[in-house]
């Protein structure tokens, strides 16, 4: 395998080659990929307690 | 032929003895590993603290191969970056679902019905998981680590922990990560999960009532 073709299989999906991304909103300050985590973890929160388990009608 | 009669044992006086009785007590055996949860653990939301112990686990396992092979393995080898990034994603795994645990036994209000222990020790993990991915982070051995430090040690030094906690001592930072901390997580963790076992699962508002007129009610109803 060359290094070129390697290098392109082990590279990172976002091109991370450069300064970080920031967001400001008065006092607060928090980069892009925090905030996308951030969102993340809500968006499972709130599925978590919108989905149904499996199993759980089955039981009274 | 005469049968003696057994002679009744006393019970224990000492220390040791007293310390059996009150953790068969409070911890009986066979409550320590249920094979049956209350029916309203059967809900997504009740997933993350297994979640976060199982994310744990990989962190544990990973961090201890790293501590076996190196960083000459783990920054140059393909496997020794495998691995190292392994170790860096079971840490944000576990951080997401402790956090998201956090936030669900927040609005549970999880420290009802004698369960402020739990909560507390909760809270504890996760001050001493703070300080360990901290340290993980002064220990890379590259300019990440370096940058870090240097932006932490007047904050610190200012709070009169530097002796102690000195985080431009790559030596000293080694330590805490993969001795002083985990030691201190494992036993923090390790008691929060007794608790759990102790008191059970929160249930949610308004099935409490049950635990509290009925006491002679199983805690683990069935499901």
């Amino acid at each position: 395998m060359s290094v070129a073709t390697s290098a392109v299989l082990t590279a990172a999906p976002v091109n991370l080659n450069h300064p970080g991304h920031y967001v400001h909103w008065g006092a607060i300050q928090i980069s892009v990929a925090n905030l996308v985590v951030i969102a993340l973890m809500v968006v499972i929160f709130v599925l978590a307690l919108l989905l149904p388990f499996p199993g759980s009608r089955h039981h009274s | 032929m005469t049968v003696e009669a057994p002679v009744p044992v006393e019970p224990s006086t000492g220390w040791t003895g007293a310390l059996r009785r009150r953790v068969v007590r409070d911890l009986p055996p066979d409550e320590l590993l249920p094979d049956k949860q209350p029916v309203y653990v059967a809900s997504w939301i009740y997933v993350f603290g297994v979640l976060t112990l199982a994310a744990l686990l990989v962190v544990l396992v990973s961090g201890g191969i790293l501590a076996i092979r190196g960083p000459q393995w783990w920054h140059v080898s393909s496997t020794g970056h495998f691995v190292n990034s392994l170790h860096l994603w079971s840490v944000e795994m576990f951080m997401a679902f402790m956090v998201i645990h956090l936030w669900a036994k927040f609005f549970m209000a999880a420290w009802r019905g004698k369960r402020a222990m739990t909560w507390v020790t909760g809270a504890l993990s996760f001050l001493a998981s703070i300080g360990a991915a901290f340290t993980g982070y002064l220990v890379q051995s590259n300019l990440d680590a370096q940058w870090i430090s240097t932006q932490a040690k007047d904050g610190l030094n200012s709070v009169g922990i530097g002796a102690y906690f000195n985080v431009l001592d790559f030596g000293q930072m080694l330590m805490w990560h993969i001795v002083l901390l985990p030691l201190v997580m494992g036993a923090i963790i390790g008691v929060h999960v007794l608790q759990v076992r102790r008191r059970g699962v929160v249930p949610p508002f308004g099935a409490e009532t049950m635990e509290e007129t009925a006491p002679e009610v199983p805690r683990q109803v069935t499901r």
